[in-house]
């Protein structure tokens, strides 16, 4: 089915599956119970889920598949929020075109500049696209400020014209829309003790989400994927087969980063603001990290590792210590103080601790990332359940990595 | 006129002539050897047939067409493959995979942007690198992971890449260095399965005298970035120049 083999098919439909039901697998805990907190299905944080894992499919492409290591992703989602916000200013509230434009837009952006930091590789290339994204960054924070609108950030207003939509004579801002369904729109329903919100926006998102993915399995799957990867195993031979493995890698530079570009739109249709501080290093460094977390060169690491992150990022930042003394209170009074003001340095505030403690873990332990240790777990519990008959399989190879499950 | 032409091409490292006025003409369906002691310029005389340095003067031509200012993948695209001292392979790949990126640089050429295809539907492709491998009995391996093979396999793997390409000229360069002597004798049976079933040039930069003799048809002797002798191998032997070369003036 859609030109995919019959694993992958299966595949595909159980991420659409998990894709399409997040509203209610991320609700398991009942309303007012202790464990509340936990959960993660409100409408904001799945479409960030959505938005940062199409973000991380789009590096991996680049990152997992050529090795190429980009310091500098952030400048396209960033290229893609501004030029997402400048549609819905001038011509509609209606997201589809700021959608297109961003991902044009950052396509010409990663154009340019993977055209000129691609004549070097490992570090050096890193440290071009690190360049090229602080200068943008600088670029949106003061320079441009007649089209970025500095550090204030681009916002919507009154003013605007939005040529193609009806005159907004509500006196209040307008909300993004798809053909007239309001992506803040939410249906709620209560069942179990607990509430599942099914929001306009993250069912866009979603969809988007899964288009992208399901492109990159394609990818994956194609002749070019598998350049990409002859790019990242040894050039050399590469350019000795009589393959040019530049416009490869600037093909697979491009498409990175009009992901990202997708993805900077889909912020700003969500949160129709944009800022400098969305192009910063850091935020770079935030999807390299996804990557890495999940599995660089799998299919679903890069987006596991971004759910996982943006849970941390706002769940658990959400523990702060008057919660933490609830949990602890059936500890003697000194002992308790002390426990939650250990416990305090991981969560809450402190939550970069706990996550850089959990990246550390994972690059000792798991190189290949959360997903590999999803696959040992799988093998364990394998091996546990009908006893795996050993065919001399421990002389067999290791199977080549890629071969994404 | 031979499918290789080397015209008087001269190469300077500082003041080293690494190369001068080198004449040599590879002709078609031949296996032909460039021997030499060490530094007498053999790899520097290959990296200026396949695209890595540019010779200071003289010129390279294949099949009539000049190969100096190429690329190595544009090379390559005329029809030279190239063999390496350590084998250069795909080490992360399938083994399969290793032999089918080359089907596809033949089919497709140095770039094609086929990103939603799949690899799996392009049965000629994957049957003519199965058959490939076949051919250097390494089917069973398919699956394998090219960087788990062994040394000899490895240099097998690389031969089959350059193979399916079916190139024209085929440059090796010491393609049995730091083997053992099974696997030397294992290659150079492969070269001579190679050369027996198919047309093919072959151009060979050997140390080892025994694999020398064992497939060359012609041979070039070259000695301080000059050639000395060419001639077929039964002449090269007690020739006194090459001994003279080999073992130093004391021995003329």
């Amino acid at each position: 089915m859609l030109g995919l083999n019959k694993t992958d098919t299966k595949f595909l439909l159980i991420v659409i599956f998990l894709t399409l039901a997040t509203p209610i697998l991320l609700q398991p805990f009942a309303e007012n119970s202790g464990l509340a907190q936990f959960n993660a299905g409100y409408p904001d944080l799945m479409q960030r889920f959505a938005i940062y894992g199409i973000f991380a499919i789009g590096f991996n492409l680049l990152f997992g598949l050529t090795g190429y290591l980009s310091f500098g992703h952030a400048a396209f989602l960033g290229v893609g929020s501004y030029s997402a916000v400048w549609m819905l200013k001038l011509l509609s509230m209606n997201v589809l075109p700021g959608i297109l434009l961003a991902m044009v837009v950052s396509g010409l952006f990663a154009l340019v500049i993977g055209f000129i930091s691609l004549r070097r590789s490992g570090i050096y290339f890193s440290i071009l696209t690190l360049a090229f994204a602080q200068m943008s960054f600088n670029l949106a924070y003061s320079v441009l400020t007649p089209l970025t609108n500095g550090e204030t950030g681009l916002q919507l207003s009154l003013t605007d014209p939005r040529i193609l939509d009806a005159a907004n004579t509500s006196g209040s801002l307008p909300v993004t829309n798809l053909f007239g369904a309001a992506m803040s729109e939410s249906y709620k329903l209560e069942f179990l003790n607990r509430v599942f919100t099914f929001n306009v926006g993250y069912y866009f998102c979603a969809i988007l989400a899964i288009i992208a993915f399901y492109i990159s399995l394609r990818i994956f799957r194609s002749p070019f994927g598998l350049m990409l990867r002859a790019v990242k195993s040894n050039q050399q031979r590469m350019n000795y087969t009589g393959l040019a493995a530049r416009p490869y890698t600037l093909a697979a530079f491009v498409i990175s980063g009009m992901y990202a570009g997708l993805a900077g739109g889909l912020l700003a249709s969500m949160d129709p603001l944009a800022g400098a501080e969305r192009m910063q290093w850091t935020a770079s460094g935030e999807v390299v990290i996804m990557t890495i977390l999940g599995g660089a060169g799998t299919l679903m690491g890069p987006v596991l590792g971004a759910g996982f992150i943006k849970y941390l990022e706002n769940i658990f930042s959400k523990i702060n210590e008057h919660v933490l003394h609830g949990w602890f209170s059936w500890l003697p009074d000194g002992l308790q103080d002390l426990v939650v003001w250990i416990a305090a340095r991981f969560t809450g505030e402190g939550w970069h601790l706990t996550l850089g403690l959990m990246f550390m873990l994972v690059v000792i332990f798991l190189p290949g990332g959360l997903m590999e240790g999803g696959q040992r777990i799988g093998k364990l519990f394998r091996r546990g359940r009908e006893d795996v008959p050993d065919d001399g399989t421990g002389n067999r190879p290791k199977p080549a990595p890629h071969v994404a499950e | 006129m031979g499918i290789l032409e080397v015209n008087g091409v001269n190469k300077r490292f500082g003041g080293l002539q690494a190369l001068n006025n080198v004449n040599l003409s590879v002709e078609e369906n031949t296996v032909h050897a460039i021997i030499g002691p060490n530094g007498a310029g053999k790899s520097t005389l290959l990296n200026c047939l396949i695209g890595k340095l540019a010779p200071d003067t003289g010129s390279v031509t294949f099949d009539g067409k000049s190969v100096l200012g190429r690329k190595p993948h544009e090379i390559n695209q005329m029809g030279i493959s190239r063999v390496f001292q350590t084998p250069e392979i795909f080490g992360d790949l399938t083994v399969l995979e290793n032999v089918i990126i080359p089907c596809f640089a033949k089919r497709d050429g140095s770039f094609r942007l086929h990103a939603l295809e799949s690899v799996e539907d392009e049965a000629g492709i994957g049957e003519r690198a199965e058959r490939m491998l076949a051919d250097v009995n390494m089917l069973d391996k398919r699956d394998m992971h090219a960087a788990s093979l062994s040394r000899g396999d490895k240099r097998r793997l690389e031969m089959a890449m350059c193979l399916v390409q079916e190139p024209r000229l085929l440059l090796l360069d010491e393609p049995t260095a730091g083997m053992a002597r099974a696997d030397t004798n294992n290659t150079i049976e492969l070269l001579k399965e190679i050369k027996a079933s198919r047309d093919i040039t072959m151009a060979i930069i050997e140390h080892d005298m025994h694999v020398v003799f064992s497939l060359a048809e012609r041979i070039t002797v070259l000695a301080q970035g000059t050639p000395l002798v060419e001639d077929i191998p039964a002449n090269i032997k007690g020739h006194p120049k090459v001994q003279e070369a080999y073992l130093g003036q004391a021995h003329s």
